[in-house]
């Protein structure tokens, strides 16, 4: 290790500058909800948010607490607690720049961005208004082919991808399991940013039924200990849904008024279990 | 004589439709074509090969997110579900909001993977449990994905069927008509065209859906809600639990 990783919380949310093509999970695949709170607490500002490919309470929050000047994603939703009501009322007051995709379209901009690429094509999508709102995509003949219309993509190289993982080990390398979708964010972006809820001793890589699921320590730029880091949300095998607490976001989060009373409840409250 | 709740008649029908599919995928927030999927595994003798996304037994993946769209682009799934806030009669569905994008009035998720899906996947079953006029209208505010294609589009998928609350429909590619197929027990065909904003087309004299024999049923209140609770608890308990009223299937209806 050249570079010392292990950094504290505060640290770690300090690396995303205010505008950051910030790269997010999905809820499943481990969300850095401590982290979102310390970034939300320094006021952090005009991200251009990636949802890989969808976002939940994570991406509702920065929109309520002002920190999303742009949104990219295939949908942004709080499942079966119902819509994400911060993201829906920017929506409607036209406060928040939405770029509609569709989850393979992410998957795939990113896989270019991986492979330093600067496009890729995508099967689906012609005909769709999806593809008719992003001026940045693109319909090609096929070069190979003839009267083949095929979409094309630009690379996702976001500048920071930052997600939630239940351990790390202290050479830097982290333990993702199955969730191979973190492996490609931190494969596109320039920095990754990693909580863990523990550190482990031996080296993750040595062990051959566990290096295959590791994100080796070259793509990750700074690691904090989180425990519960991404509560209210899951954590694989390690804890469920905290539904009181999502059921509680989305009734207070319909108003501005109750949003900003969660907002100063939920930053206090974790400065005291800090 | 049987009792069965409409919950039990949508996943009965379900299983139905992804008869003969070796692998039938099912995306987020679907536990009734979750449902319908583990139903039809159990009556292909376990043939069927079934993916749940967002659970941990009914699920094989082990390239992330990707891997579902990878599969369907390399015909490696027969069937999946799709919905909709609106769906039109060319079967353009829209997840997106209504009104003029990209400020619509209201403001639903996102497309998910449907701009993709719809294209590729052979089977696909637009599932809407809400059958009225501001789901089922004339033409889709914002066309997350289109119902059909141009001959030169890259296209070996789209819609198959709808099924709602109400009945169930066919959709014929070539035509760009939905066809009502059957209609649920205590509904009629009248009760569905004042519900639905699109022309379609249906015979004289339609036919009711077919109830859920007792060994379906008897899978459905055994087995399937048992393994649908691995992914979806609440759905299980209040609706393929005692909670929901049942419905009596009489012979003399209509």
């Amino acid at each position: 290790m050249q570079d010392e990783p292990m950094v504290s919380l505060e640290a770690l949310a300090a690396a995303v500058p205010d505008g950051a093509l910030l790269a997010v999970p999905k809820d499943s695949s481990g969300v850095a909800m401590a982290a979102t709170r310390e970034l939300v607490r320094r006021g952090v500002r005009g991200l251009h948010l990636v949802c890989v490919p969808t976002g939940g309470i994570q991406a509702d929050i920065l929109i309520g607490a002002g920190a999303v000047g742009t949104i990219e994603t295939s949908a942004v939703t709080m499942g079966e607690f119902g819509p994400a009501p911060r993201f829906t009322a920017a929506v409607r007051d036209a406060s928040l720049r939405v770029m509609d995709a569709t989850c393979p379209a992410v998957y795939a901009a990113l896989q270019a961005g991986e492979k330093g690429i600067p496009f890729i094509p995508l099967r689906g999508l012609i005909g769709s208004d999806v593809l008719r709102h992003r001026g940045d995509w693109k319909v090609v003949d096929n070069p190979f082919d003839q009267n083949d219309p095929i979409a094309l993509l630009p690379a996702i190289r976001p500048d920071v991808s930052l997600f939630h993982a239940p351990y790390a080990d202290r050479y830097g390398n982290v333990f993702v399991g199955r969730n191979r979708d973190l492996m490609t964010m931190a494969h596109a972006s320039v920095q990754t940013l990693v909580t863990v809820e523990e550190l482990v001793d031996e080296n993750l890589l040595e062990d051959p039924a566990r290096a295959g699921s590791t994100l080796p320590a070259i793509y990750v730029s700074r690691i904090a200990v989180a425990k519960k880091g991404a509560w209210p949300l899951a954590l694989g095998e390690n804890y469920p849904d905290d539904e009181a607490m999502l059921s509680r976001y989305v009734s207070l989060a319909c108003t501005a008024d109750g949003f900003r009373i969660f907002l100063e409840d939920w930053l206090q409250q974790q400065r005291v279990a800090a | 004589m049987t009792d069965y709740s409409p919950t039990e008649l949508l996943i009965a029908t379900i299983a139905h439709l992804l008869q003969g599919c070796r692998h039938v995928a099912v995306g987020a927030s679907s536990p009734v074509p979750g449902s319908g999927a583990l139903l039809a595994r159990l009556q292909s003798g376990g043939e069927m090969r079934v993916t749940v996304l967002g659970s941990l037994k009914n699920n094989f993946f082990t390239s992330g997110g990707v891997e579902l769209f990878d599969l369907a682009a390399q015909g490696r799934i027969d069937a999946f579900f799709l919905g909709g806030g609106q769906i039109d009669g060319e079967a353009n569905i829209n997840l997106v909001g209504t009104g003029t994008y990209p400020a619509s009035e209201v403001r639903w998720p996102g497309s998910f993977g449907s701009a993709y899906l719809y294209f590729l996947v052979p089977r696909v079953i637009l599932f809407r449990e809400e059958h009225t006029r501001r789901v089922m209208v004339p033409k889709v505010d914002f066309v997350s994905a289109p119902g059909t294609s141009a001959p030169n589009v890259h296209r070996r998928g789209g819609p198959h069927a709808l099924l709602t609350e109400l009945g169930l429909f066919s959709f014929d590619r070539q035509r760009r008509r939905f066809r009502l197929e059957s209609v649920h027990a205590g509904h009629s065909v009248e009760e569905i065209r004042d519900n639905t904003g699109f022309e379609f087309d249906c015979a004289d004299k339609v036919p009711l859906t077919p109830a859920p024999d007792a060994p379906t049923l008897a899978a459905i209140r055994g087995d399937i809600s048992t393994e649908i609770a691995e992914t979806y608890p609440r759905f299980a308990e209040q609706r393929l639990g005692t909670q929901e009223k049942t419905r009596k299937q009489t012979t003399g209806n209509r």
